[in-house]
């Protein structure tokens, strides 16, 4: 069986380390703060200008001066600060932050990332990604490994517009973990299978290059 | 050195920042054509009352620089119905249906900077600063015809500082010499977007007399911002979340 969205996201959480600061992406990735290790401090930032994000608010504690990037209301903590846009970007690409987790449309075996834009199609826009894959000191994706119609997002090279060049360091698709070693000449390295899931039927379903590093 | 106790007669020399509503304090600001910083990420800290007055303003072809543009309706969505807005600068529009038509059928231009690159710009823009040196997004789209430089081994790309013609911005709390004071993440662009225009309206929930605010709290020191004025605010929400409370 191929990994669930929540299992996806208890899989991205094994990555988190106590002391991290941490920026979660739209999506999936905003489900691993429910799977934070008991006794682990994390300190979750929000790029619209927050560092120590708190979890979604009581109906009676609503702020609307108090979301998200992803917009969605939430509370603040006792370590919480805010700042300006300017400021926490310079946070992000300054190199301040531990871990950012994100999703992806398609990723490629020297960890190029598009996931922002459908030529033609979807007009959304990058918001904080380039500018978090280019600063944060480690970028997990978290994807899907398959298009709709069965076709491989892990690529030899991107076909959409891409997000960043080399950028990722690791990928966790519902069929399995990867590794991008960028220092390597085969910097793809599989890690980890989903449960259920066979080298073979993951080797059919990649297209990028990767190799067998299954401990 | 200034003397401890400034003359009266200096005192009512000075500009008068203080407007009654959003139009008269955007009255001799605007013009077709023109280029507009609008505060705000989603809906949150929009400069609400300033839209709308913009809007009725009339005033057409405007660029505006804004990481979002609002959603159908409300925010800048206001002044995409109407067909004032010939650009936008922007981060990220996905949640504008009539956006998202605009620009595909070509009516609408649109030029998509990184978050950071644009909080950038604007900061540097306020600053003086022509130009900067960015590793957002190298290698990419958004790097298209643009000056690199290798510093240190690494390759980052140049980006200008931006200026507009009026900047429109929301605070909580500023005074009658136009300091402001931001409310949690409602912060977000208002104080880099201050200082990058040409001039700026600032609109706050709660207007005070000047010393009423701690000098050291102060986010945005008055000398950016030419006018202010006291508004209601809808605050609207894009995404109510909650957390469900458990019976006790």
């Amino acid at each position: 069986m191929p990994w669930t969205r929540d299992q996806l996201a208890q899989r991205a959480a094994k990555e988190l380390r106590d002391g991290f600061y941490v920026n979660l992406g739209i999506g999936i990735p905003t489900l691993v703060a429910n799977y934070i290790p008991q006794g682990m401090e994390v300190t979750l930032q929000s790029e619209n200008g927050m560092l120590g994000m708190g979890p979604f608010p009581y109906d009676d504690e609503v702020d609307a001066d108090l979301i998200n990037a992803g917009k969605q209301t939430i509370t603040a903590l006792k370590k919480t600060s805010y700042f300006s846009s300017s400021d926490s970007f310079a946070m992000i690409r300054g190199g301040h932050i531990d871990l950012s987790i994100l999703g992806a449309m398609e990723v490629t075996d020297r960890g190029d990332l598009a996931n922002w834009m459908v030529p033609g199609k979807m007009v959304k826009g990058m918001g904080g990604a380039m500018d978090l894959v280019a600063g944060v000191k480690r970028v997990v994706v978290v994807m899907e490994h398959t298009s709709k119609e069965g076709a491989s997002k892990l690529l030899k090279q991107c076909t959409l517009p891409l997000t960043g060049v080399n950028v990722v360091d690791l990928v966790i698709t519902d069929l399995g973990v990867f590794e991008i070693d960028k220092h390597d000449s085969q910097p793809m390295k599989l890690l980890q299978l989903a449960d259920d899931v066979t080298l073979e039927e993951i080797t059919a379903k990649t297209e990028a290059s990767f190799v067998n590093a299954l401990r | 050195m200034l003397r401890r106790t400034a003359p009266l007669r200096k005192r009512a020399l000075m500009a008068n920042k203080v407007y009654p509503d959003a139009k008269s304090a955007l009255e001799g600001f605007t013009f077709d054509g023109m280029t507009v910083m609008s505060g705000g990420f989603g809906l949150c800290g929009i400069p609400e009352n300033l839209i709308i007055a913009l809007r009725d303003t009339g005033v057409k072809d405007v660029t505006v620089i804004s990481n979002n543009a609002g959603v159908d309706g409300w925010g800048l969505g206001l002044l995409l119905e109407t067909k004032q807005i010939k650009k936008m600068v922007s981060s990220y529009v996905g949640e504008n249906k009539e956006f998202a038509r605009q620009y595909l059928s070509g009516e609408l231009e649109l030029e998509f900077n990184p978050q950071g690159t644009l909080a950038e710009r604007c900061r540097a823009g306020g600053a003086g600063i022509a130009g900067f040196y960015t590793k957002t997004g190298v290698g990419t789209l958004v790097a298209e015809g643009k000056e690199t430089k290798v510093f240190n081994g690494e390759t980052f790309v140049l980006e200008t500082g931006l200026i507009a013609d009026l900047s429109i911005v929301k605070a909580w709390k500023g005074d009658k010499e136009g300091n402001l004071i931001f409310r949690k993440t409602a912060r977000n662009f208002n104080p880099m977007m201050a200082t990058a225009g040409k001039k700026c309206v600032a609109e706050v929930e709660i207007l005070v007399e000047t010393g009423e605010l701690d000098p050291d709290a102060i986010h945005t020191p008055g000398i950016y911002v030419d006018r202010i004025v006291e508004g209601t605010f809808e605050k609207r929400i894009e995404q109510r979340t909650i957390t469900k409370r458990e019976n006790a």
